[in-house]
């Protein structure tokens, strides 16, 4: 589904990224682990050109993504940030029915049945008509989660998504983002949640130096991590 | 002649407080017309400016042309007098035109024009950079995501500012009395060529003005709590 192939990236001389090749099939759940300034948002950014690459090639199903096509790719890749970035403008409802109506994909009418739906399923309904600022940090990673479901996307990508949150709030969020799993959602999430990637990943990914320096299914990455880096990464986080 | 004499033939005689008080509806007038001509130039300059800067990778050649051009506006326009900047209008560019007290709302338009670019532009920036990225990360185009997003939290960033614009514009339309434009001084300066009194003619004027800063400093603040009001909603 996505195909990124020799992925750079660099600010001014610095290389963050250094040539990252990575496939992402249909209905994989990829957990991206790495320590802090690794360059993991930047991988992600890159993906939809919030960044523009240094070099490199990404394709989403076959189709080369370039600048000129950016806003039909995006429509396609919900991104979902750490400090979640809801319209503080606009009701709940409107953050989650502008895009699909402003891009003609549904009605103000179905665009609205559709977000209703979405906040029935977590449980939300009742702030369909409030503000962004009258919700907890957990209502609103989880609001922001369904603003980019309501585009109806080919892949979700996550960075760092609990992060921002009250530890109390971490499990609603997550709990979210496994059922979606379960579902089939096809998924690249940033976390330092390893609970959540051992459990819900079948990849996990290790990137270190600008590069993927461990991709395994999670028992073998968790168990027995063959790379110098990873294993003094994990005694720290675990 | 005794001081309420004087205060008479300033203001009483002949119905003259009339004159300061048409004197106030012009420098009204002037000043609403010149904030507006301010916030539509100000705010197209500041949002193409903000376009420009926001552009990533290879950058429009048009682009980068106009926004040389309004580089230039805002460096001229706030690089001098506002005083010289009336004369050459009124005396250069529309010599031929006797209306003027439209010309000098105009200029003061313009001149407007480069401060509110400058807290337009200000109140752009000031909206955090995930807005943008959210909205983008959606698939909406750059336009779309300005007019929903980042135009509507803007503006409630830069009212407070753009009322203080309107006070100064307010004590700046005193200046286009020296191209003839016929706001309250001009009132002023007429009866003072009648009485050869320039004491009360002055007082008054400088009275109404303060009134007309204090009243719109109040109506201002208390604008700006309700804004702060909404804010933690
Ligand atoms: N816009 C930028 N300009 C310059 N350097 C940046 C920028 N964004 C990120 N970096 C640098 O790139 C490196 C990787 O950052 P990031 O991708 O945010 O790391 P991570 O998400 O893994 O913590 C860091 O050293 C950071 O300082
Ligand atoms: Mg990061």
């Amino acid at each position: 589904m996505i195909d990124v192939k020799g992925l750079k990236k660099q600010f001014d001389d610095h290389m963050v990224l250094d040539g990252i090749d990575l496939s992402v099939e249909k209905g994989d759940v990829i957990c991206i682990v790495g320590p802090s300034g690794c360059g993991k948002s930047t991988f992600l950014r890159c993906l939809t050109h919030l960044e523009e690459p240094t070099g490199g090639e990404i394709y989403l199903d076959g189709e080369l993504i370039t600048d000129r096509q950016i806003d039909d790719i995006r429509a396609r890749m919900g991104m979902v940030f750490q400090h979640f970035n809801l319209f503080p403008n606009m009701t709940v409802r409107k953050n989650i029915t502008l895009a699909p109506v402003q891009r003609k994909m549904m009605t103000q009418k179905e665009a609205d049945a559709e977000a209703e739906r979405l906040l029935e399923r977590i449980g939300l309904l009742e702030k369909a008509d409030v503000y962004p600022a009258m919700l907890s940090g957990g209502q609103k990673q989880r609001i922001a989660i369904v603003r980019a479901l309501a585009m109806k996307p080919d892949v979700l990508l996550f960075d760092e998504p609990t992060s921002a949150l009250d530890p109390e709030m971490v499990g609603e969020v997550l709990q979210l983002m496994q059922d979606l799993a379960r579902e089939g959602m096809t998924m690249v999430v940033v976390t330092h949640e390893m609970g959540f990637a051992r459990e819900v990943a079948n990849r996990v990914i290790f990137i270190d130096e600008g590069i993927i320096k461990e991709d395994e299914p999670p028992e073998e990455f968790f168990a027995h991590p063959k790379n110098q880096r990873l294993q003094d990464f994990l005694s720290k986080v675990l | 002649m005794s001081v309420s004499e004087k205060f008479y033939q300033a203001f009483l005689y002949n119905d003259r407080w009339l004159q300061y008080l048409r004197g106030v509806g012009t420098t009204l007038l002037v000043t609403v017309i010149a904030l507006a001509i301010g916030i539509v130039i100000g705010t197209v300059v500041a949002l193409i400016r903000t376009a420009h800067d926001q552009q990533k990778g290879q950058r429009h050649p048009l682009l980068s042309a106009v926004n040389v051009i309004l580089q230039i506006y805002v460096t001229v326009i706030r690089g001098t007098p506002m005083m010289v900047q009336l004369l050459i209008m009124a005396m250069v560019i529309f010599a031929s035109s006797r209306n003027f007290t439209l010309v000098g709302a105009l200029t003061l338009g313009i001149n407007s024009g480069a401060y509110v670019a400058e807290i337009v532009r200000g109140g752009l920036m000031a909206v955090d950079s995930g807005q943008m990225e959210a909205g983008r990360s959606l698939g909406l185009n750059y336009i779309t995501t300005m007019r929903f997003v980042i135009i509507p939290q803007a503006i409630k960033a830069v009212l407070p500012a753009l009322g203080n614009e309107f006070i100064i514009l307010l004590k700046d339309t005193s200046l286009i009395t020296f191209i003839g434009g016929k706001e309250l001084l001009y009132a002023a300066q007429g009866i003072m060529n009648r009485t050869y009194e320039a004491m009360f003619p002055l007082l008054i004027v400088a009275g109404m003005y303060l009134i007309l800063v204090m009243i719109f400093t109040w109506l201002l603040g208390k604008f700006e709590r309700k804004l702060r009001q909404s804010d933690r909603r």
